[in-house]
């Protein structure tokens, strides 16, 4: 069972990192992860990449999958992008590769 | 002055299946939303998109599901106020509240039902320090009426429907020049309305600037200039007395907050007995409020609607006990 657990960072808006660990057999995603750990991630939309509310930045080197088209056109559509480090949360799914994963919440816009 | 048993501040799919359960009791709902049409994120955010967790529906489209809530509580005819978001409330003599809209429509109802979600939709600003100082002076979030851009210059930002959609509109005969700039090549708008857009940016109607976003705003007391920053040509600046920047809306709790309701987590405190909030004949429901164990899903503001009714009822008439109305014995009776 241990293996289906990674360890996560995520630093908040204040500059806290928080280091989380989440389950990978639960489908689960950052924004969710973060939300359940009662992180400031809104999530507005229920993660379906149409709110851009869980907007963070991939600090770590951890190799991710692609950008779908649906999350980088709402990416278009948010504010304070960094275009090598911005992603949606809710599109980055718990999986053994996320593993040491480090990202900071982007600021509310 | 509209009156009404229960006065709910939010029409989305808890505010809808509020009017259903207080409508069994024979209870009156009037409704206030901030948005134009009911349905709230669901009709607002993603109407397209399927929802899975709705019991008996192994998926429905967020849009039907506002479309049938609607079907399922006309029978008691509720009321609405759409367009306009409760600002004030104040308590009465009698216990009853007046609740007072940013245009001054006044409500008034003994209980209040707070199913606000996540709060009032309102535009997304873009990051722009002295931004502030143009709005309603060049700066629009919102196109209210497209003829008063009839004969000048605009500048549109954003990727999306609206911001396509108002391009396309304003160019075609109405605006002297319009200029649409996005932050890349491709749009999330629909793709007729893409192809629409880029279709009269090649016949030289429209001013088509991608990997471009505006950064800054000047003027001198109104808008006179917006810098554009373009990915590979730098910075460029352009004359116009108009800008409007349409990113989407988001949700803001906004002057409820001010209510004198116990708040936590952007959230309002309730009992879970009966969904009470600190202030007797306020109640909140749904993604609004907070409480331990809070799970914000539609199926679970639906349930504390109900409970809340209950609890409403007792409050409108303490001399009746409570009752309890089975829809299989004598099906829905409306008004």
């Amino acid at each position: 069972m241990e293996d289906s657990i990674i360890k996560v960072t995520v630093i908040d808006r204040e500059g806290v990192a928080h280091e989380l660990e989440a389950p990978t057999d639960m489908n689960m995603n950052m924004m969710e992860v973060c939300k359940s750990y009662e992180l400031p991630v809104e999530g507005t939309c229920g993660g379906m990449a149409m709110c851009a509310s869980c907007h963070m930045y991939v600090e770590s080197e951890t190799e991710l999958p692609e950008k779908s088209e649906d999350e980088e056109d709402m990416l278009d559509e948010a504010f304070f992008v960094d275009d090598e480090k911005s992603r949606l949360g809710c599109q980055l799914h718990i999986t053994p590769e996320l593993d040491n994963l480090v990202v900071k919440l982007a600021p509310v816009g | 002055m509209i009156e009404t048993d229960i006065l709910i501040i939010g029409a989305g799919p808890t505010g809808l299946f509020t009017v259903f359960e207080a409508g069994l009791l024979k209870l009156k709902c009037h409704l206030i939303d901030s948005l134009p049409q009911a349905g709230g994120q669901c009709s607002e955010i993603y109407p397209k998109k399927p929802i899975y967790d709705i019991p008996a529906y192994p998926e429905i489209l967020a849009g039907d599901l506002t479309d049938k809530l609607m079907e399922q509580i006309e029978p008691f005819k509720p009321g609405f106020t759409l367009g306009e978001s409760a600002v004030t409330i104040d308590k009465q003599e009698d216990g009853s509240f007046i609740v007072t809209t940013n245009r001054g429509t006044k409500h008034k109802a003994p209980i209040v039902a707070i199913a606000g979600g996540l709060g009032v939709f309102e535009p997304r600003k873009p990051p722009i320090e002295n931004l502030s100082e143009f709005e309603d002076k060049g700066v629009e979030y919102i196109i209210k009426d497209p003829e008063f851009y009839r004969g000048k210059d605009v500048v549109i930002s954003g990727g999306g429907d609206s911001a396509l959609d108002w391009a396309y509109f304003l160019a075609n005969g109405v605006a002297k020049n319009v200029a649409l700039v996005h932050r890349r090549n491709s749009f999330r708008g629909h793709l007729d309305s893409v192809q629409k857009v880029m279709d009269m940016a090649e016949n030289g109607k429209l001013n088509l600037i991608t990997e471009a976003e505006v950064v800054g705003v000047s003027g001198n007391g109104v808008l006179n200039e917006v810098l554009v920053k373009h990915k590979t040509q730098g910075e460029i600046k352009m004359a116009t007395n108009h800008w409007v920047p349409l990113f989407g809306l988001s949700p803001k709790l906004g002057p409820i907050a001010d209510w004198g309701l116990n708040i936590s987590k952007n959230s309002i405190e309730v009992d879970t007995f009966d969904y009470s909030t600190n202030i007797d004949g306020i109640y909140a429901i749904g993604d609004v409020n907070t409480y331990p164990g809070k799970l914000k899903l539609i199926l679970c503001g639906f349930h504390e609607a109900t409970l809340m009714v209950q609890s409403a009822f007792a409050k409108i008439h303490p001399d009746k006990k409570n009752v309890l109305k089975y829809t299989t014995v004598n099906g829905v009776n409306g008004f």
